[in-house]
């Protein structure tokens, strides 16, 4: 029955988490915007996305005591750095007006899922009702 | 857990962020303030920034700021000729503190931008924390 309801809301359960995290990264790029040495990041929504609804794991094989996992969280393996448009002189590689755009890209694409999970779980509401 | 830890990321921009507003104060304030003996003029100071990271294994996604440390600027000092002055030194020069202004005020409005940049990250980031909590009503 859960399998059911998880393939009812299909890929915006994945989505909306992967989101989140996508917002953490470029909150803390923003955050960082005066930081020297600091490398902007992002996440490969896309890779990441596949790989959380293809159930795939993205852990690395420890084949020895010692080996270090990258995350143990969604997405981990697809964190990347930002290639900086314009170089800073203090290695800084964050540009606020492209963070801040994706930082709100982000948000409105987050809502969305919102919007779809609301959309899902009203018509299972009125089917459960039956009215 | 995500959107809650952007709370934590934007407030420790915004209090470095503060620390460097509150220098740049400083520096201002202090910027005619004269002395007679080199040692004792006054030096413009500037907060550090770093990243803090987080140990392997944790979130690595969430990096918040630190101040680690005020460094003092080494910009050269200027003596004048002021030999009314009641601190000038036996030759009657008094040295003055090696504020630059014009750095203070960009470097100020550098700041306030900054921090508003992260004042709007939690605001987003708390109005869809309540959307979520809305989420199929």
């Amino acid at each position: 029955m859960s399998n059911t309801i998880d393939r009812f809301f299909g890929v915006h359960a994945q989505a909306l988490q992967l989101r989140a995290q996508r917002g953490e990264l470029l909150g803390s790029n923003l955050a960082n915007a005066d930081t020297p040495n600091y490398k902007a990041q992002d996440l490969d929504f896309k890779a990441a996305l596949s790989d959380a609804t293809a159930q795939k794991t993205t852990a690395m094989a420890a084949t020895r005591q010692g080996h270090i996992q990258p995350q143990g969280r969604m997405g981990g393996a697809h964190v990347l750095y930002r290639t900086p448009n314009q170089s800073s002189l203090d290695g800084n590689t964050v540009d606020t007006q492209v963070e801040q755009n994706r930082f709100s890209e982000n948000a409105v694409r987050y809502r969305t899922s919102l919007r779809f999970l609301s959309g899902k779980i009203q018509g299972l509401m009125t089917a459960i009702r039956g009215e | 857990m995500g959107l809650f830890d952007i709370f934590d990321v934007a407030g420790s921009a915004m209090s470095a962020q503060t620390v460097r507003l509150n220098t740049v104060a400083s520096n201002m304030a202090n910027a005619e303030v004269v002395s007679g003996t080199k040692e004792g003029a006054y030096l413009a100071r500037q907060p550090v920034f770093s990243a803090v990271m987080k140990a392997i294994g944790g979130n690595q996604a969430s990096v918040p700021v630190r101040i680690s440390g005020i460094v003092e600027s080494d910009a050269a000092i200027d003596r004048q000729y002021n030999p009314e002055h009641p601190e000038a030194d036996k030759d009657g020069y008094v040295f003055t503190s090696n504020v630059n202004m014009i750095e203070e005020m960009a470097n100020m409005i550098s700041a306030s931008r900054s921090y508003q940049s992260n004042v709007e990250v939690a605001n987003t980031s708390k109005q869809l924390l309540l959307d979520t909590l809305r989420l199929g009503q």
